[in-house]
Formats: structure tokens, sequence, C-alpha cells
């Protein structure tokens, strides 16, 4: 790809896109909310604009605002042009004639975006007919031949489909076509993939690539991911408290950022190709909109900020460098952040791994749901395998990371472990005690040992308890009395990261990456051996999760914790875990010390689903060779004989029929391929 | 219909017919003991003579003399044969029976038509204008007659007919019976005449009707108007109207369903007020009647009616909502 000629040399008019000092503020109950507040961005014929930013920045805003589909309390000024057509301020007629047939837009939520109660071919024969004079007959051919495009298999047939019987990665594409059916010009694509799995994401980047190539559209990408970024943009632009902050080509970007939000991000995002390396967060978190001070908006958080960045600047090339454009008076130079210190780890959690106490060990372990149907005499009509025969192995002061997609039963296999009783199938043992055998009391002291953060950290504190008491509430469920566990209070916070005078403040007072903070001094109030991890950072932004993983890293090497990491972002489980487990369908498919199973994974499936994560790097994004699984996960309530992969695995196809029978009809036992690293797979070379 | 799906009926259905069976005597077994017939025989001028007394409720089935449980039994071995017995007067339950449906549906069903659409389309039109005047307007209207008891509003209904009919001179709406007794004429003249009387039943019923439904519409198209399945069809090029008119308002209706078949079937079962006060002698007021006099017989039947209605209302709605939304097809 070329790069395209910058902002400043290409007239609005002749632009795909055009946005002109556009400004959104929405009403609030105090007064208008500012949410856009003068924004520039021009989107060249067919080419890749990548809109990054947290949430919060405006970026999605901007897309809606560009095709007027903001609600109505939103109060919109500036300029939108596609084309040379102005958007803004035109008439609903008018702006329905473009919409959808000059400028498209493919939104972030596929399971909500299509029509319920329509056939998928009605809904996207329907985008054909609004824009084109054919007839009904036509339109539905049309529907399907887009549905082929996209990548739906058999799609006569699938056009008759209703939405809920389209997983969420066909939906997408469904919503794909529709936003292709009348060869628009510009493609607004708002958060697409964020919604879905990795081995889905890459299946809907590549429609994407795909649409594009049909069409010739330029495609702006609202996205907070910056390795989808890094693999699809021509050029880049960030965007923090509604304006854009840095705009250039996306190589430049990456790796020469010049605004220091930029560099903070790109030192805050963990990357799947390199581990280990600290990440530098950005201190403090996004400004509320309401309050700014008519300064710099990022001064609060920036190193460099003094006295000169008390007005806002614009946004601005340096010398000749036109192409490059970065809102900031200063130059930053190497080492903005400061590298946060890990301490090393405690002794007895050096000691080599084989002679390391074992924390939770489990092995074969199952869980069935029932499925029922009718509702006055119910009957049971099959089971929901979720969890299928899975082993764990965590020794003390380890972070195991489990990774998995969704459906693969890693929440399952979570709460059958903190259940602390006997399982279906297999065996549990935590800290040495087989869960089987535990009386109540047993259990009930078992618990102090072994504590869980949740994922949603606002859901999971009671809103009318100061974090004071939250934090105490284990130790008093524990048996401490009230001025002893009132007492730990102040160490717990602090230890976190949080003030301690801040103990009789409420949850709605603190920020995101402070509130899972609190959730995880109160895990460890009782000071557990081993702290169970759900998703602990996927609610988090970059900038903020950097903090919190950093903390979970120092918690473990002074407290000689052992953690298990739950997380289907791969990029996160490389930065913090040591051994990594990987499911898939309910079972363990590969386990392994982290390097070796990310540099030489053995299992085909472990194969795609590191293939399939972006690399915020665009040079290597682009060299990179992609695995892509055909298709979604079989349902889980199949009981399989053999291998529950085999229906999308690469491995298998390339076989002869001797060899596949095998995996028909053998159920394929974890097996060691040199060292540490355990595959479940017939064929998978040593 | 596949052979799931008709096993599926079958089951329901038998699980209807247990509650139906549960029903019917707990309905017995209630106006038994509660009514009393010997009583209103009793209180006859001239009072009738005490064995003449005995022979009639004996002959009705209702002798409060013969064990409850033995004439519960005497009533469902006629009962399952179509014979629900006689009214207090001595006229076949089963005649009455069919005679009062009729009159019930003839003075319901326009109302309740006329309701449901002006409800759903007033519901969705104030949820498209949320906040707006107008849409405080339709707020307002439809508390203050939902607040309104239906007798007071038919009441006042027929007060202002008798004071357009003073104005004008004429008799322009009737509003007792429903026509004129002993008119002759051509068969307009006499649909005329029909138009007339049914024209404030209809308007009482339509009125409560429209603002109960409306208040559920709105609620239900304001979930759908917030949605994101809406935003992608305007995203297509699809006005925001015609979006609202395909996607949003069927959408909107499915949960509605439930609501349009108890209504409908509710029809059949008669509105006592109403018929009372416009003289309509249809389910509602037989029932009324029925409990004044003692009738036994009658109030079980209507009662059993009554459940019958109700339990197909919701196979009914059940239908209806497999019919509108997809989802539940398939599961």
């Amino acid at each position: 790809m070329t790069a395209p000629p910058a902002d400043a040399v290409t007239p609005a008019r002749t632009a795909a896109l055009a946005v002109r000092d556009l400004h959104v503020d929405f009403d609030g109950p105090e007064g208008p909310v500012p949410a856009v507040r003068g924004v520039d961005l021009t989107l060249n014929p067919g080419e890749v604009l990548g809109l990054v930013g947290e949430s919060g920045s405006g970026k999605s805003t901007v897309a809606l605002a560009a095709m007027g589909l903001l609600p109505r309390t939103a109060r919109v000024r500036g300029s939108v042009l596609a084309g040379g057509t102005e958007l803004l301020g035109a008439g609903e007629k008018a702006l329905s004639r473009l919409r959808g047939s000059r400028v498209a837009m493919v939104f972030q939520d596929p399971l909500s975006a299509l029509t319920p109660v329509h056939r998928i071919g009605d809904q996207i024969a329907e985008a054909v007919r609004v824009h084109q004079d054919v007839t009904r007959e036509q339109a539905r051919r049309r529907a399907v031949e887009l549905l082929d495009l996209v990548g739906i298999p058999d799609p006569a047939r699938r056009a008759r489909a209703y939405p809920h019987e389209f997983s969420g990665g066909m939906r997408q594409r469904a919503v794909i076509a529709m936003a292709v059916a009348n060869d628009p010009d510009v493609i607004l694509a708002d958060e697409p993939t964020t919604a879905l799995d990795v081995t889905v994401q890459a299946q809907i980047l590549d429609v994407l690539r795909t649409a594009r190539r049909e069409t010739g559209a330029a495609l702006l990408l609202v996205s907070h991911d910056l390795g989808v970024i890094a693999g699809m943009a021509d050029r880049v632009a960030v965007m923090y408290a509604g304006r854009v902050v840095e705009s250039a080509p996306v190589d430049a970007l990456f790796a020469a950022p010049r605004m220091p939000y930029t560099i903070g991000l790109l030192g805050a995002v963990p990357r799947p190709d390199t581990g280990g390396r600290p990440l530098t967060p950005v201190p403090g978190s996004p400004p509320d909109l309401r309050k700014l001070s008519g300064g710099c908006p990022f001064a609060p958080r920036c190193p460099l900020a003094d006295d000169a960045c008390g007005d806002e600047p614009a946004l601005t090339g340096t010398g000749d460098d036109h192409d490059h454009l970065a809102a900031c008076v200063k130059t930053p130079g190497p080492g903005l952040y400061p590298v946060p210190e890990i301490p090393p780890a405690t002794a007895g959690a050096e000691a080599p791994r084989s002679e390391r106490p074992a924390v939770l060990r489990v092995q074969g372990l199952a869980k069935t749901f029932p499925v029922f149907k009718g509702t006055a005499f119910r009957r049971r009509v099959g089971s929901v395998y979720a969890v299928d025969g899975i082993d764990l192995d965590i020794r003390r002061g380890e972070t195991l990371g489990l990774v998995g997609e969704s459906g693969s039963g890693k929440s399952t296999a979570l709460m059958e472990i903190l259940r602390l009783a006997a399982p279906e199938a297999g065996e549990v043992e935590i800290l040495g005690r087989s869960a089987a055998g535990l009386t109540k009391r047993q259990a009930h002291a078992l618990r102090g040992s072994v504590q869980i953060v949740f994922q949603d950290p606002m859901a999971s504190l009671d809103p009318r308890m100061p974090v004071g008491e939250i934090v105490a509430e284990p130790l008093r469920a524990q048996g401490h009395g009230r001025a002893d566990a009132a007492g730990r209070i102040p160490r717990l916070l602090e230890l976190v990261g949080l003030e301690a005078a801040h103990a009789d403040r409420f949850p709605h007072e603190f920020s995101g990456g402070q509130r899972q903070r609190i959730g995880i001094a109160r895990a460890l109030a009782v000071e557990p051996e081993l702290l169970v991890l759900d998703e602990p950072v996927s609610a988090l932004d970059v900038s903020v999760q950097a903090g919190v993983l950093n903390l979970l890293q120092r918690l473990k090497r002074e407290l000689g914790l052992a953690y298990l990491f739950v997380s289907h972002d791969l990029a996160v489980v490389r930065h913090i875990a040591d051994r990594v487990s990987v499911m898939y369908l309910g079972r363990t498919v590969e386990s392994g010390p982290v390097e070796e199973v990310f540099a030489r994974p053995r299992h085909p499936y472990t194969q795609a689903l590191l293939s399939a994560v972006p690399v915020p790097d665009p040079s290597r994004e682009r060299a990179r060779e992609r695995i892509l699984l055909a298709g979604d996960p079989p349902s889980p309530a199949v009981r399989d004989e053999g291998c529950r992969f085999r229906g999308r695995c690469p491995l298998y196809a390339a076989l002869g029929d001797a060899e596949r029978s095998r995996c028909e009809g053998v159920r394929p036992a974890p097996r060691s391929l040199g060292g540490d690293q355990v595959a479940a797979c017939h064929f998978a070379a040593g | 219909m596949s052979p799931t799906v008709l096993a599926y009926l079958t089951k329901r259905l038998g699980y209807y017919a247990l509650l139906l069976a549960v029903a019917v005597f707990l309905s017995y077994v209630l106006s038994s003991l509660a009514l009393s017939p010997r009583g209103y025989f009793e209180g006859r001028q001239p009072p009738p003579p005490a064995a003449s007394v005995e022979a009639q409720l004996t002959e009705l089935g209702i002798n409060d003399h013969t064990p409850l449980m033995e004439r519960f039994g005497t009533w469902v071995s006629h009962a399952v044969r179509g014979d629900f017995g006689r009214t207090i007067d001595s006229s076949s339950v089963g005649e009455e029976f069919g005679r009062r449906i009729g009159v019930s549906l003839r003075l319901l069903f326009a109302g309740t038509l006329l309701g449901t659409v002006a409800g759903i389309l007033a519901g969705a039109w104030g949820a498209l204008r949320q906040y707006r005047f107008s849409d405080r307007a339709v707020t307002v209207f439809a508390f203050l007659l939902l607040s309104t008891p239906t007798f007071l509003l038919a009441v006042l209904l027929k007060l202002g007919a008798m004071k357009v009919n003073q104005a004008a001179g004429t008799e322009l709406i009737s509003f007792t019976g429903e026509k004129t007794p002993g008119l002759s004429g051509s068969a307009g003249t006499l649909l005329g005449d029909r138009a007339a009387h049914l024209l404030l039943p209809t308007l009482s019923i339509a009125l409560g009707t429209a603002a109960a439904y409306s208040r559920y519409q709105r609620g239900t198209m304001l979930d759908v108007l917030g949605s994101d399945f809406l935003r992608t069809a305007r995203a297509k090029g699809l006005t925001h109207r015609r979006a609202v008119l395909t996607h949003g308002l069927r959408t909107a209706l499915v949960p509605m369903s439930t609501f349009f078949a108890y209504g409908f079937l509710a029809l059949f079962t008669g509105a006592a007020f109403t018929e009372k006060i416009f003289g309509w002698h249809g389910m509602g007021s037989w029932f009324i009647d029925a409990i004044g006099k003692s009738d036994v017989n009658s109030v079980v039947a209507v009662n059993v009616f009554a459940a019958v209605m109700v339990l197909l209302s919701g196979f009914l709605a059940d239908v209806l909502h497999a019919a509108l939304d997809p989802r539940v097809r398939t599961s």
C-alpha cells in the first residue's frame, strides 16, 4: 500500500469523507455534555483510516454523527462532506438516500444489530431495494450473492434463516453484506470485532478486506484495539477527550509517536509476541468532559506538563512534515514514562517448579448441564457438556493463564473449582486437599485460602457499602473481630495503591481501575494462597489495565501468591502468565510454559488461536502468517467420541482416511511434546 | 404440523384439562356453598309449600340436603354429555348460553377491535413523540380514562347522548338495548337502528381498552426505538418512519400478544357493567342476575365457560407469540 496524501493537501471536496470542526454535545441533567470537541478527519478514496481511542474519547460518536444517527438529544455542529455533499443539517429524506448507498455502516454488537423478526435474506434484500430499482426477486438473488461474498456457506438456504439462528460472527458477516449491498464509497465500521472471539475476529477482518476490495470503498475503522488498527489501517487518528490529538501514517505513528498520550498508550499495551517487558501505565484516568479546564486535557496525566500546557494545543506538524500531526507543545524524548519496578520473587517461589508445592491440581474435571424442554411438563432432552475433561496444575508463586474463546467452559470450570465440593467427574485438589471429602466447616476454612476477583468491577462491589467495609467483609466472614478487621483496612488499601483515607467512600466515587483494585484488596484481605482472576482487566481501558497488571505482578512477588488468570486476551496472558492452559469446547487441548507455548504451539487449535491475535506493530502485522479457521465452534450439546476440534482443524483436513478415523473415534489424550509442554492431539508434531 | 409440535400440543391440552377440572370443582363447591337457592324459593310471594320447594330443588339438582359431592357427581355426569342443567327459572342453561354469547359478542366485538387498534397506534405514536406535548397529552388522557370506572364512563356517555338528542330534537343516539323493539322497515333501517344502539357501548369499551393498550404499547415501543437493529435499518437507508414501521412495530407487538389473546377471548365472557348500564342481556348481566337469584347452575356454567376461555387465551397467546416471533418457534 502506498502512503496516501496528507490531510493538508487533500481538499475536502475530493475526499471520500471530510469531517471539519465537528462538535457534538449531549443533553445532560446539568446542561450540555461535550462528547466531540472540534474534530477534523479526512478519509481519502480507497484508504483505511483507523480511529483509535479509549472509552469516552468520542470516536464512536464521530462515526454516528457522520451518519446522522445520533439520538435526538445530541447537538451537532461543524461539517461532514461525503463526496462533496454536506451531511450535517440535511433532511431525513436526503440523508436516507445517502445512507447505505454512499456511506454505509457496520456496528459493534452483531447480536443486536439485526431485526429479530425478519429473515436475514429479506433484511439484506431490503437494503438493495431501498436504493436500487429492482424487483423483489432480483433483490433476493442479490442478497444470496452478497451472503456468498461475505463467506456464508450455503447462502441460498441460509438467507431464509432468522438472526437468532446465526452465530455472532455470521451475523456480523450479514451486517457487512448489507453495508456493501449498494457499492458505497465509504464504510464506517464502529468496533466491528470487539464483541467477537479472536479467531472469529480474524475472519471478520478478512471479510472487511474482501468488502473493500469488491467495492473500493474507503474505510473508517473505529477501534480501541491497537493490534487491529496496526493490521488494517493506512493512517491513524488518535482521539482523547473528544479531540484528535495525533494523526499520522500507520508506520510513523507506531514507530515514532509524538503525543505523550499515544506514547503512553503504546507503552501500556501488552503484546503477544514479546512477553515479560514491564508495561508503563499512564497515571490517572481520562478527564470528565463536563469539567475541562481549558488547557491541554491530557496535562493532568502527562509527565511533561508545565505552564506551557495551559492552552489547548492545536493539531500541527513539525517542519515540513505535514503527514504527522500532533496536539502537543512539547517534544517528548525516550523514557517518558517511568518503567515500574517489579520486586524479585520472595524466597520459596524461586525454587525449581517441581519442588514447589501444588496450590491447585485439577484432573479430568467435568460438568454437564441438563437441557430441558416444555413449560408444564419439563423433560430433559439432552446435556450441554460445558466442561468435559480439563487438567490444571498450579504451583506456589506461579500464574497459570487459562485461555479459551467464549463457550469454551472457562467460567464453568472456575465455578466448579470454587464450589469446594465433589465434582461431577474428575478430581479437584486445593492446597493438597481433595475437594471431594470436605466437611462444611473444612470447606469454609479453605475458602479463605482461595479468593476470586471478578470481571466487572462495578457489578461486583455493593454500591451502598463504603469500600472499607467491602474490603473487610471477607475477614468478618472468616471469623475475625470487628476491630481486628477494621484495623487491617488501611494497609490493604495501601497494598493495592489506594489511599487509606478513602476507606469511607463508596464504589461509585472511584474510577474503573480503582474499583478493580478494591476488588483485589477484598480478595487479599484473608491472605489467600490462590487468587482466581476471572477476566480481571477486560473491562478496563489499556492505559488503566497496565497499572492493574503491574499491581498483580508486584503482589504475586511480594506475597508469594499463585494466580489462576482467566482471560480471552492472549496478549495479556502472554504478559502476565508463567504457564498457560488452552481450552477448546470444555477440554484442555494444550498446556505448558508460556514462552514455549507461544513460541511453538503444538496443537492445531492453539496454532490458529495464536496466529489470529493482532500485534500492535504494523510491519510485523503485515508480515504475519494467519491460520484462518473455518466456521464456528460446534454445539457443546453434542457429545463427541473423538476430537472436538476436528471439524475446523487444518491438520485433520490434510490427513488420510485411516488417520482421520482416529480423530473421529478416539479422544486424544494429553501427551508430552518435549519438556513441559502437553497437547491433546493425535498428530501434533513433537 | 410436525409430530413433535403435535405431541407438544397434546401434552399442553392435557395439562389444560387438569387445570380445568380443578377450576370446575372449585367453582361448583364455592357457588353451592355461597348461594342459597332454598332461600330464593322460600322468599317467594306467596310462600310456596315446603314440599314443592324441596321437589323443585331436587329437580334442579341443587338441593342442599343432598350431600355436596353427590350433587357435584350428578352435575358432572350431565355436563360431560353437554347438559349443563336448568336455570332456577327452569329454562335450559345451554340455550340461555347460546343466546347470551351472541349478545356479548355483538356488543363487544367492535369496541374491542377499535380499542385495540387505537391503543396500539396511540401508544406507538406517543413513543415516537416521547416527552413532547402530544405524548404528554395522550398520557394524561389515557390515565384519566384508566382511572374512570366503567360505570361512571358509561353514565357520562349516556348523559352526553341525552344532550345531543335534546339538541337534535329526535333520538339520534339510542342507548337502551340492542335494537328498538317492534321496529320494522328495510334491512338498512334495521341495521342503522342497531348501529345507533351500538354507538355508546362501543365507545365506552373502546376508550377503556385503548387507554390500557396505549400504555403497554408505548413501553414496548420505547424499548424498540432505542434498539440497535432500528439504527441498522436506518443505516441501510430507510427513513426513520419506514424503519419504525417495518422493523420497529412488529417487534414491539411481540410482547403485546399475550394481552391480545386475553383481551379477545374476554369478548365471550361479556362485560358486566356495560351490559347492565346499556340494557344488553349478555353473559355479564346473566352472571350478575344469576348470583342475585342464587341460580347455582347458571353461575357454575358461566364460571366454567370463563375458565375455558382463560385457558384458551393462554394457548392463543402462545400461538400468536410464535407467529410474531421466530425465536420462539425453534426452541
